[in-house]
């Protein structure tokens, strides 16, 4: 059988994936008609492209299977033969399946069809904006609704000068209240964009001024001076074909279809922004999403029907979030409004006349608490309601049916059951169960939050080898002493282990015996990175990073390294971490490099290991005329007494030699920071996915004093944290948080820091750089080369290109 | 069709491998925990590098299996077959050890 799809948008692109999906016995052959010259692309992520995006990454996959034909419009339909026409050809159906959208409206204004004059809803309107505004000076957009004001953003990413003219008395009409409006036009006006309120557009003119081409008259009198104007002022579905081929259209325009999205020709549905279902058209995504399910179980014999729509939406615009959700602007019943024109907050929530049962709100400035509020909608109120609009009510069970993801219409229930049912234990696999969190993600945090309550203890067990988590298995291993792998998961474990558990064990075993890392079985557990003692790069090769502890090198270690960068024709480049990373060795490669640096005083810096990376320092009171503290000095010591430290995740620190800072040691696992009477500790600052400062744990401390909390702060997070969680999430997560962490090791509350302090005392005692061991040991070195059966020869796919002056990878399939 | 001499069986570390020139091949040698030896393509197809030797040996399941270094997908090392990304698979040779010594057919 064979169902022909007429437009490839958002909609039209799930219909087909949903279809592909359950179609399993391949019952329909699908073939797509699309207008547009490019595949279905994320519209409502548009205005990314203006900020990054390229069209390549807004575009969708296109599932196997699909007939796919790009600018390829359907022109006309015969229903009576099932056929459809375009410039190229006929396409037979059994099914029809109307997906053509929306167009921007265009209100009748004088002069708004010439160059200059655009609409905001394609990639092509995109491009064509981008091109029209390069070099020009100020931009116009008509509608102050949600798209104007995508629109209006994307004119100031592009360095205009923007208006926006508005013909409601605020902003956002149809999803704020005039508080709302009030506090948005503040933010929006800070930012430097003119608002017109309560005016219409009434002509567009060309301009004689000289510093714009056109000029806009509003009704009010006034005359707006713009290079370019874009016009959003709502949308049209575009329901001409249904017209043409004499299908019901609503008044206001929309193919008319029933609960089962079809159309009065039982042969043709309709979905998406085209359709008008329950008497109204939707412009936004979810319903339509909600739609292509019920065509494509439709098509495969089943009855589902439209389940209704939930039109809340948050966005951020211009900076700002917005939120409206259920019933926001229903003015006959209770309401609940909190204003707070310091921050630039507002929230509104709409209740019940009882207050008990919750019915729909506003959020503008801060709309952290929109997705539970919206799961809440309709049911009780999970708090009280000034709790509520504070953002600190307690964490509110939800009903079974609350909805989670309104993108994609998923239920507290659905996600229960993949948590219980299908075994999914993170956010990434409800994801691949429900689609919940796929568009536009402002449901991710509930579903963690759903995830915790499930109690399915989700991140607890390490891998499929063990049940117990990281920290667990520490206690097991230093408690009853497991010297290996194998004794470990042969009593605590199954199975031979994997990429997950086996670096982990390594890594417990590092930090409590501090033994040689490849030695015996250890070896065989080491990720390739700490096997080779050095971090693998793309094709294969190495890179060697020695320590420069605290950033400071002489002139003649300086020398050393770029001698041997030379002779053997390494890539060298300074590191972000103040020190300087020699990459494109071979595996063969490294004794001997390593040999000349260990010759010159080098050790390993470990920046292949989950240990301790750099202490970096500014030049502190030495040289700098404001330092008032050595922090060199203090930044070498340090790096030098927790150097080879493995630990869950890899260590950062810093020392700054004044408040300025200038050794960023806030954004470190554990910073410092002078003061005129010692040192300020800060612990649990990262950079990298997600920077967090650090916190404060001590101030004004001696230098001894400081190392002690250092060590214990260090063992506790070694013998405590979860694979691969940085001190910062470690922190976070704790219960009790930063106080917690400072009784434990400040006040001494459990009782442990003596051992810590022993377990600190045995690393530093016992550490002996990784690589002078290997060097000079025969059977260690035996490791390194490139084939067993042919120890120098270079893996004969490695070769090297020349990029400014140096060599770099040339890897295979992606460079020629 | 020959079988090659490649090294002495013990050159091989338990759960761990090694790679070798076969004919001008790269083939990866793992030795699992019970002595068991495979022999797969050295090239690992998605990243384009040859370091499937230097991969984890683990089990998923039944399975014996090795980690590319790369990126951490997962190889069936009795098929080559890849666990993670279903239609990618790297070469079997067949291995053997006969009087201390490991042999590969190319
Ligand atoms: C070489 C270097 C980039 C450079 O050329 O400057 C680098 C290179 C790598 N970084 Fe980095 N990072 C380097 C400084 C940084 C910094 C800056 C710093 O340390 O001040 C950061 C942000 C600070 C932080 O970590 O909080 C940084 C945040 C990361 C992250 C994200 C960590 C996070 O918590 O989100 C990763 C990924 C990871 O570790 O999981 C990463 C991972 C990596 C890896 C190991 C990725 C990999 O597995 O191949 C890179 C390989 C290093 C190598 O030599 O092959 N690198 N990386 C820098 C080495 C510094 C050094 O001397 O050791
Ligand atoms: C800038 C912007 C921001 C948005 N933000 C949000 C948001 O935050 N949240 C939200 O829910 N929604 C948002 N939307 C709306 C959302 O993009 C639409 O609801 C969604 O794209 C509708 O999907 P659709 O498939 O029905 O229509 P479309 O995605 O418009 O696709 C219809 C396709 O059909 C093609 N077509 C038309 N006629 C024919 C024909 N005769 N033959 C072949 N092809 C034809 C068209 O060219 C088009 O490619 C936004 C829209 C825009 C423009
Ligand atoms: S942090 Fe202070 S001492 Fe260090 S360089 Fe900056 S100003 Fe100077
Ligand atoms: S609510 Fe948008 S992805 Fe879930």
């Amino acid at each position: 059988m064979k169902v022909v799809v007429v437009g490839h948008g958002m909609v039209g692109h799930r219909f087909v994936e949903a279809l592909r999906a359950r179609d399993t016995t391949d019952r329909w052959e699908i073939t797509v008609l699309a207008e547009e010259s490019r595949s279905a692309y994320d519209r409502v992520r548009l205005s990314a492209f203006f900020d990054g995006a390229s069209a390549q990454d807004l575009t969708y996959d296109l599932p196997d299977g699909v007939d796919l034909h790009l600018g390829e419009p359907a022109l006309t339909i015969d229903r009576a033969a099932r056929k459809v026409t375009t410039a190229h050809g006929m396409y037979e159906y059994d099914a029809l399946v109307l997906a053509t959208g929306s167009s921007a409206f265009v209100p009748p204004i004088s002069g708004v069809d010439q160059a200059g004059v655009f609409v905001y809803r394609t990639l092509d309107d995109l491009e064509a904006i981008r091109a029209h505004a390069a070099g020009r000076e100020v931009g116009a957009v008509i509608g102050g609704g949600l798209l104007g004001l995508e629109a209006a953003n994307a004119l100031r990413l592009l360095g205009l000068r923007t208006h926006v003219i508005e013909f409601a008395p605020r902003l956002m009409p149809v999803q704020v209240d005039e508080a709302g409006g009030a506090v948005l036009r503040k933010y929006v006006e800070d930012l430097g964009v003119r608002v017109h309120l309560g005016a219409a557009t009434t002509a567009i003119r060309p301009s004689q001024s000289v510093n714009a081409t056109l000029a806009l008259t509003l009704s009010d009198g006034a005359h707006i001076p713009a290079d370019i104007v874009v016009v959003a002022a709502g949308i049209r579905p575009r329901d001409e074909l249904a017209r043409t081929m004499g299908l019901a259209t609503g008044a206001r325009g929309g193919v008319v279809v029933d609960a089962g999205c079809r159309t009065d020709d039982p042969a043709v549905y309709a979905i998406g922004e085209c359709a008008e279902i329950d008497g109204r058209c939707y412009g936004l995504v979810a319903p339509g999403y909600a739609m292509a399910e019920v065509v494509a179980d439709r098509l495969l014999g089943g009855d589902a029907s439209f389940p209704g729509a939930d039109t809340s939406t948050k966005l951020k615009l211009l900076g700002v979030d917005v939120a409206s959700f259920g019933d926001a602007l229903r003015t006959d019943l209770l309401d609940v409004v909190y204003l707070d024109p310091a921050s630039g907050t507002y929230a509104k929530l709409v209740l019940s006349d009882d207050a008990q049962t919750l019915l729909g709100g506003i959020l503008v400035g801060d709309a952290s608490s929109y997705p539970a509020l919206r799961a809440s909608v309709g049911g009780p109120l999970p708090a009280s309601p000034l709790a509520l609009l504070a953002g600190d009510a307690p964490r509110a069970a939800l009903s079974e049916d609350a909805q989670i993801c309104s993108c994609n219409a998923v239920t507290k229930g659905q996600i229960s059951a993949a948590i219980h049912e299908q075994g999914c234990t993170d956010v990434a696999a409800l994801k691949a169960c429900t689609r919940a969190g796929t568009s536009c993600g402002s449901c991710v945090p509930l579903l963690k939050q759903l995830l915790a309550e499930g109690g399915v203890a989700p991140s607890k067990a390490l891998c499929e080898h063990f049940t117990q988590s990281r920290a667990e298995l520490f206690d097991i291993i230093r408690v009853r002493d497991i010297r290996t792998f194998s004794q470990l998961v042969a009593e605590h474990g199954t199975g031979r282990g994997c990429d997950i558990c086996k670096p982990t064990v390594a890594s417990i075993l590092a930090s409590l015996h501090n033994d040689y890392v490849l030695d015996g079985e250890q070896a065989a557990l080491q990720d390739t990175n700490d096997h080779f003692l050095a971090n693998i790069q793309r094709n294969g090769t190495y890179s060697v990073i020695p320590r420069i502890p605290g950033g400071e090198i002489t002139p003649d270690k300086l020398i050393v390294i770029g001698e041997v960068a030379r002779d053997f024709n390494l890539y060298t480049k300074i590191t972000g971490g103040q020190r300087i990373d020699l990459l494109g060795a071979r595996v063969e490669q490294l004794p001997a490099i390593w040999h000349r640096l260990v010759e010159a005083g080098f050790e390993s810096g470990h920046a292949y290991g989950k240990a301790l990376r750099t202490v970096k320092s500014c030049v502190g009171s030495t040289w700098c005329r404001y330092g008032v503290q050595d922090s060199v000095g203090l930044a070498v010591e340090l790096e030098l007494r927790y150097r080879g430290l493995r630990a869950p995740h890899k260590l950062k620190s810093a020392v700054s030699g004044c408040a300025r800072e200038c050794a960023e040691a806030k954004g470190k696992d554990f910073g410092i920071i002078a003061t005129d009477n010692g040192w300020n500790l800060y612990v649990g600052g990262n950079g990298g996915f997600r920077p967090r400062h650090a916190d404060l744990l001590a101030s004004d401390l001696t230098t001894e004093q400081l190392i002690t909390l250092v060590d214990r702060f260090l063992m506790f997070y070694i013998r405590t944290a979860d694979r691969l969680q940085r001190t910062s999430a470690w922190i976070e997560a704790m219960e009790g948080g930063l106080d917690y962490l400072r009784a434990v090791i400040v006040e001494d509350s459990l009782g442990i820091a003596e051992e810590l302090d022993a377990m600190m005392a045995h690393h530093v005692g016992s550490y002996v750089d990784e690589w002078r061991a290997t060097i000079n040991d025969p059977e260690r070195l035996a490791r390194f080369v490139s084939f067993v059966n042919a120890p120098d020869t270079p893996d004969p796919t490695i070769t090297f290109a020349s990029e400014r002056g140096q060599p770099v990878p040339v890897v295979l399939g992606v460079r020629s | 069709m020959k079988w090659t001499v490649v090294c002495p069986y013990p050159r091989l570390e338990p759960e761990r491998g090694v790679a070798a020139l076969v004919d001008g091949a790269q083939v990866a040698l793992f030795r699992v925990y019970d002595g068991e030896v495979y022999a797969l393509g050295n090239l690992d197809p998605i990243s384009g590098a040859a370091v499937l030797s230097r991969g984890i040996v683990g089990s998923r399941g039944e399975v014996p299996t090795v980690a590319s270094p790369m990126h951490k997908q997962v190889f069936d090392l009795r098929s080559g077959e890849c666990l993670d990304q279903p239609g990618v698979r790297v070469p079997v040779y067949s291995v053997r050890v006969r009087e201390g010594l490991v042999e590969v057919m190319t």
